[in-house]
């Protein structure tokens, strides 16, 4: 038993009719953590929830809570709740019923029913909304009422599915902190699924990226952003211009036609590698200066920043500057050696 | 202003159409005369004739008894059933709900043959029994397809948030489930007895020495004449029937009303 | 978390209920004697017999009636869908609801009325007399046959043109007049291709009924009056001719099956070619 990880999934796949929608995930979930579930629609993190949860039984492999296997236990048996993607809240039920579902169950005392309740209603910011109906409540407020009514239970794991999906962006702001918050108050493991990945960089303390049934990277989102393991994980968290480059040595990788200093090691010597450049990486400065030179072609101003597309002949460079270059100057680009991140080139069908 | 004048006047003469054959029913319930063609002055007696006609209260004892039981039957077995095949999917979703279409498509005589020649084959002497047994066979079908549509239209993730709060399969059925598609359930046994209430056809083929219902016994007396008792009894059920629709439309306008009230806000 | 269970009762009764009752009713079709199940004689002589110009012209009364009916229901329907369809949701519920009423009378006795307003003493033939003419033969004829008919599968045909058109969206129609459609093109370009959903519904749920009845031709068309529900009916409660009975029951069935299949296909069609358009 391993006391640091409160769930493991161990090699678990997943078909449907023979199409293999999980492949093989193997995830340790520590104790007390944030864990975001990201990757965009089918790639297989609302299945892999819903196997968490027990709606779902994987075609091989288990699921350890605890050190004890729980992979053929019934989702009314786990200590597992979830707050639902439409919060699936019972629409002939006011709050106050909504939310002592649970406790009914359980055969709790009405008394105390009625102080945990009131106590949870404190929690998410909804005093004195016991006797209200589904219906009447905003798509904040019946959020709010799901998490509750899932938290009441006092669950070891709270499993949230896309929660914050029906809000609209402002809303979405403000529950995303105050999820966190709520995540340290009560001190239990959230797992989350979202296809946001600002919303995953945002809340979590670990990231599984995941496609097509695989999880591609797992790791902080500082290390998810900085140093994505494959030209997907680059793609799908924050923009990036992706180029192809070659591994002379180590610490040297030749692409646009330069040789540029880098920190990466341990490739093959010439190894074909993709090279990852943020776009706010890219420093302007005047042509004669630049490592890289270009023609701005277009510019787009995004609130805080100008995002530009330069051209150096081959090549189409994504910059986020506060610097504005007008369409058709000359630039130059300077990047330095630790914002250059090589990854391994990675076949995929 | 003249189109709207004809449009009215058309809806109008439609109205008579429908209305004109009822009409004729209730007046001559109030017919003294047991003619079917001449008016010869008001009376009152088919309704006090009808307490006292053991024939027709007979049927319609019959009539009642297998129209509750049916419906009542026939909602639970396809309460359950619908829920099942709303579980179900792909290919044997499709197989399940063309049989169940089968005796909503196939005319009534066919299903009445079909399940005569079933009872014979069984040996079941026909009554009571092969009679109850043939409505609930019709009255199925309708349950559910008035319950899928409710379970469709149910949040799929309702009975999963029940059982992640603990609920068993069954407590979960009971306490989620059943109340989101009640609706459907009632609309369902009301169409089920309604149906097997006004059935001729299917019970013409499966009654039994003794056993008959209401649209026997006006079939039967048609050729002789039909007894204005009849007029007197379907008169009662017809205006019992629009004064239950009348209380029932009353709710539902206010409910209606508040609805669009809250689409207001 | 498998729910499916639930339906394996159902399951065993459609199986009981359902498709062994057909199975009978075709083996009853397919063989002449009815000695034991162990010496069956299979034969298609009952399904020749059908062929006899007799009984081929009662097949050919039915259908015709029914079309007619249809037709007219269809005729007589679809204006009265549309005028309480473009009332206000109130108004128009109440309208519907009187349509739906009459059917809670029983069918038989509300046929059986027709005999008083139509008969030689009747209501019609008084007001007829009025205006100078002979009372007429309204009785016991095609005509009141498929008067019988059209009065009771009219609301059959109302209801699901009805059902369609409320669902259509207003804006369509209002689309259609700011692009300059007059009210002409917008019912044919918009309203018609819209609602053919509910009029093929309609004209299933009135044809079907319509060529299998016995009793309206009995109550209206009088006790020698011989529509091929009437065939079924002598076959198995008078004659005694299961297998000859069970033989026109399956072509009927061969018969409203057909027609559904070529309704249904009409309708994809007109699906597809809204589709090009």
């Amino acid at each position: 038993m391993n006391k640091t990880y409160i769930i493991e999934l161990e090699n678990i796949s997943k078909e449907y009719d023979g199409i293999r929608v999980l492949d093989n995930i193997n995830l340790y979930i520590k104790r007390n953590e944030f864990l975001t579930l990201l990757g965009p629609s089918g790639c297989g993190k609302t299945t892999t929830l819903r196997i968490i949860g027990g709606f779902e039984q994987p075609t091989e492999g288990k699921i350890i809570f605890e050190g004890k296997d729980i992979t053929e236990v019934p989702p009314y048996k786990r200590q597992i709740n979830t707050v639902f993607q439409r919060y699936a809240l019972f629409p002939h039920m006011n709050v106050f019923e909504n939310i002592a579902f649970g406790l009914n169950i359980k055969k709790v005392s009405q008394k105390e029913i009625n102080s945990k309740v009131k106590e949870i209603l404190r929690l998410v910011n909804l005093q004195s909304f016991e006797n209200r109906s589904i219906e009447s409540l905003s798509g904040g407020q019946q959020q709010r009422v799901a998490i509750a009514r899932a938290l009441v239970n006092e669950p070891e794991v709270l499993l949230l599915d896309e929660p914050l999906g029906a809000l609209d962006l402002k809303l979405r702001k403000e529950m995303q902190i105050e999820l966190k918050n709520m995540q340290k108050r009560v001190g239990i493991t959230f797992i989350y699924v979202t296809h946001d990945q600002e919303e995953a960089l945002t809340m979590s303390d670990s990231i599984v990226v995941m496609d097509k049934g695989v999880v591609q990277q797992i790791g902080t989102p500082v290390d998810i952003y900085n140093e994505p393991k494959n030209r997907f994980v680059a793609q799908f968290i924050g923009d990036s211009n992706i180029i192809n480059g070659i591994m002379l040595e180590d610490f040297k990788v030749e692409f646009a036609g330069k040789v540029f200093d880098c920190v990466d090691k341990g490739f093959d010597k010439n190894e074909s590698v993709e090279v990852v450049i943020r776009p706010e990486d890219l420093e302007i400065t005047i042509q004669e200066k630049g490592q890289l030179k270009g023609i701005v072609t277009s510019i787009t101003f995004k609130g805080v920043h100008y995002e530009m597309i330069v051209n150096d002949g081959t090549i189409d460079w994504k910059i986020h500057s506060t610097i504005m270059k007008s369409v058709g100057t000359k630039i130059g680009m300077i990047v330095a050696p630790e914002n250059i991140h090589v990854m391994k080139k990675v076949t995929r069908e | 202003m003249v189109g709207k004048i004809l449009k009215r006047l058309y809806i109008i003469l439609m109205f008579l159409f429908l209305y004109a054959p009822i009409i004729v029913l209730i007046i001559f319930s109030f017919n003294e005369s047991k003619s079917r063609g001449t008016w010869s002055g008001f009376t009152l007696k088919w309704y006090i004739e009808l307490f006292r006609d053991a024939e027709v209260l007979k049927a319609l004892y019959y009539t009642v008894i297998i129209a509750l039981s049916a419906s009542i039957i026939s909602t639970i077995i396809g309460t359950f059933a619908a829920i099942g095949i709303y579980d179900m999917c792909g290919i044997n979703k499709k197989i399940v709900l063309n049989l169940n279409y089968l005796p909503v498509i196939n005319p009534d005589i066919v299903t009445a043959v079909s399940l005569m020649t079933l009872f014979r084959f069984l040996r079941l002497e026909f009554g009571f029994v092969t009679m109850l047994l043939s409505h609930i066979t019709f009255c199925i079908p309708y349950v559910i397809l008035s319950v899928l549509p409710k379970l469709q239209q149910m949040n799929k993730h309702l009975a999963e948030a029940a059982m992640d709060l603990g609920a068993t399969p069954m407590y979960a059925m009971k306490k989620v489930v059943i109340p989101e598609i009640i609706p459907g359930i009632i609309t369902g046994a009301l169409m089920a007895f309604t149906l097997s209430i006004d059935d001729f056809v299917i019970s013409f083929f499966n009654k039994g020495a003794g056993i008959t219902n209401l649209s026997i016994t006006i079939f039967s007396m048609a050729r002789r004449g039909i007894n204005p008792v009849i007029n007197a009894l379907s008169t009662l059920m017809f205006t019992g029937l629009l004064i239950l629709l009348l209380v029932i439309n009353k709710r539902s306008t206010k409910n209606l009303n508040k609805e669009v009230k809250l689409y207001e806000k | 978390m498998k729910m499916k269970w639930t339906s394996y009762p159902y399951l065993l009764w459609i199986i009981i209920f359902i498709l062994v009752p057909l199975v009978l009713v075709l083996l009853y079709a397919i063989t002449a004697t009815e000695e034991h199940i162990s010496n069956l004689e299979f034969t298609l002589d009952n399904f020749n017999r059908f062929l006899d110009p007799k009984y081929f012209d009662v097949l050919w009364v039915s259908v015709k009636l029914a079309l007619q009916s249809t037709v007219m229901t269809l005729i007589l329907g679809y204006p009265i869908a549309i005028l309480i369809a473009k009332e206000k949701p109130s108004k128009r519920n109440i309208l519907i609801s009187l349509f739906i009423i009459p059917m809670w009378m029983n069918f038989l006795l509300r046929t059986y009325a027709w005999l008083t307003l139509l008969g030689k003493n009747g209501i019609i033939n008084f007001i007829i007399s009025q205006l100078g003419f002979g009372p007429l033969d309204l009785l016991y004829n095609d005509g009141a046959v498929l008067l019988g008919m059209v009065y009771n599968f009219l609301p059959f045909m109302i209801l699901p043109i009805y059902s369609v058109l409320v669902k259509i969206d207003n804006s369509l129609m209002e689309s259609a007049e700011d692009l300059g459609a007059n009210k002409f093109q917008v019912f044919t370009k918009i309203t018609l291709p819209l609602s053919i959903p509910g009029i093929i519904t309609g004209i299933t749920m009135v044809f079907m009924p319509a060529v299998s009845t016995f009793v309206i031709s009995r109550l209206l068309g009088g006790g020698q009056y011989m529509l091929i529900g009437n065939l079924v009916e002598q076959q198995f409660l008078w004659v005694g001719d299961w297998h000859f009975g069970s033989a026109i029951s399956i072509i009927m069935m061969i018969f409203i099956l057909l027609t559904m299949a070529i309704t249904a296909k009409f309708d994809t069609q007109k699906k597809g070619s809204r589709g090009l358009w």
